[in-house]
């Protein structure tokens, strides 16, 4: 069942095209890592299916049930959140806020929802300490947390083990690969490491020079028909 | 026995609808400028309460000059339109943030005084200007219907600021989060700088211009060094500002201080004190 087409997509700054016609599908339960070099708009791409910014050309379309309010996003850390005053479950509650419509207060209902999730992530031990004297790698557990509660569908990760220790990294590849694998979530991941998007995803778009998009298998075969191995050398 | 002398003062002072009519605009007055003050300072927009201060005096000037007496609805107006054009212009603007403020910021200062040197038939030029800059006496002469516009406003400021405390918290905490999933950021941001744009006008007569910022930025300030929620935080600043206007008009009543510096002072004082706390308790 695809959840979000993207057909002959173009993506550029100022007229300029950084992407051009690109064509994917998404289907609920894969898991799409886009790999690229710097600058060739992966970024760009993910702000784009957002609806944070407007493509210039093509079609981008939700379907299967997912409204534009059910979209889980876990960024890039900005300057301002390392010193924001907020308890962790605030920032956790405000996952729910697109779902408040005009409504103040979250629900009952929600807050259940949300301490599930903090107990799931291992975040609930620190409930109710101050966001910014967190560690990194838990700062990323306690957004995606919020993530979650904005959606239990789909999951965007904008390079979401930037700064973080390679331990605290593989812990995080490991609660993204549950969270796929046992509840269904479907993960849309941009990452610069080759190597790690290949032990984990369903499907691998590459975008830059050239353009792929299909499943692990077809990228490996891909590869090794070029006389590369997965690492991106030249064994 | 002083201390009686000071009561007895105070409660002869009390009697005088002028000092109550002053004790309750400051007390709401310094409550809704508390409120949105952690928002800005979050948000790096701390300077934009200096801007609009100061553009609320070429308003100011402009109403004076065109012999306006009921002033606030014309530097209301002017100020909100300032205010949505510094909050709400994109990422793409060819002249950025801090910038656009201090070219309006001064712009206005300039031209304000520029025109109430030119039009103004006042015999106490100085003094007047003087007294719109530092707020002076003004809070002292409001008038019955000053007082109700101030209830008015400020209720509709801290009603409007509890209905969409989460929404202005996702906001502040993660635009781009919150955009993503479907909040309307830039109706928000809108709200945020019509708000600020209504305190400044409505503090401008209780610290007069030059002094606002103060009132906005510092009990947020304060109350970040200790606080560890956006909600504590929020009302902690609610109540360090709400305290710190109430000591500064008693102490400029009794011993005849300007009104908005006595403030500001004591918000000054209470940052300090704030600040050894937190330092303090992170140790």
């Amino acid at each position: 069942m695809a959840q979000l087409i993207c057909k002959n997509v173009t993506l550029g700054y100022d007229g300029v095209a950084v992407l051009e016609d690109l064509n994917f599908q998404v289907n609920q339960g894969d898991y799409l890592c886009i790999i690229g070099e710097n600058g060739t708009g992966k970024t760009t791409l993910m702000k784009a299916i957002l609806g944070l910014r407007k493509q210039m050309l093509g079609e981008i379309s939700w379907s299967d049930g997912v409204a534009t309010n059910e979209i889980g996003y876990l960024t890039q850390q900005s300057e301002i959140q390392r010193e924001f005053p907020a308890s962790v479950k605030e920032v956790v509650f405000s996952g729910f806020q697109s779902k408040c419509g005009l409504r103040p207060f979250y629900k009952k209902e929600e807050k259940q929802l949300a301490t599930q999730i903090m107990e799931k992530l291992g975040v609930d031990v620190f409930a109710g300490k101050c966001y910014r004297e967190l560690s990194g790698g838990q700062q990323q557990r306690v957004l995606l947390a919020r993530a979650l509660c904005a959606t239990q569908k789909i999951l965007f990760l904008d390079e979401p083990v930037t700064g973080l220790d390679p331990k605290v990294s593989v812990e995080m590849y490991d609660v993204f690969q549950r969270l796929n694998q046992e509840d269904g979530v479907t993960i849309i991941m941009i990452s610069h490491d080759v190597q790690t998007s290949l032990e984990y995803a369903t499907h691998i778009l590459q975008i830059g020079e050239t353009i792929f998009f299909g499943t692990k298998e077809e990228y490996v075969a891909k590869l090794n028909a070029e006389g590369m191995c997965a690492c991106g050398c030249s064994h | 026995m002083l201390v009686v002398a000071v009561i007895d003062k105070l409660v002869l002072y009390m009697q005088y609808p002028f000092v109550v009519y002053a004790i309750i605009t400051g007390v709401l007055i310094a409550l809704c400028s508390s409120l949105l003050g952690v928002t800005l300072v979050l948000k790096r927009f701390s300077y934009i309460g200096d801007g609009l201060s100061h553009v609320a005096f070429g308003a100011m000037a402009i109403a004076s000059i065109l012999n306006i007496t009921n002033d606030m609805p014309l530097i209301l107006c002017i100020t909100i339109v300032c205010a949505i054009l510094l909050l709400c212009t994109g990422q793409n603007v060819k002249i950025k943030g801090d910038t656009s403020i201090a070219m309006m910021s001064v712009g206005a200062m300039a031209i304000g005084y520029l025109l109430i040197n030119v039009f103004s038939t006042s015999a106490n030029l100085a003094g007047d200007v003087c007294s719109t800059l530092f707020g002076a006496t003004s809070i002292l002469t409001l008038s019955k219907s000053d007082v109700v516009l101030c209830i008015v406003l400020s209720a509709i400021v801290i009603l409007l600021f509890t209905i969409c405390y989460q929404k202005i918290f996702a906001v502040t905490f993660d635009e781009t989060f919150a955009k993503a999933i479907g909040t309307k950021v830039s109706a928000y941001n809108f709200l945020i700088a019509v708000v600020t744009a209504v305190i400044i006008v409505l503090s401008m007569r209780l610290v007069g211009t030059l002094l606002i910022t103060a009132l906005v930025i510092f009990p947020g300030v304060s109350a970040m060094r200790v606080c560890k929620s956006f909600r504590s935080v929020t009302i902690c600043a609610a109540i360090i500002s709400v305290i710190c206007a109430v000591l500064g008009l008693f102490v400029s009543i009794l011993a005849g201080t300007p009104v908005g510096s006595t403030i500001v002072a004591a918000d000054i004082v209470a940052f300090g004190v704030f600040s050894l706390v937190g330092y303090l308790k992170k140790r």
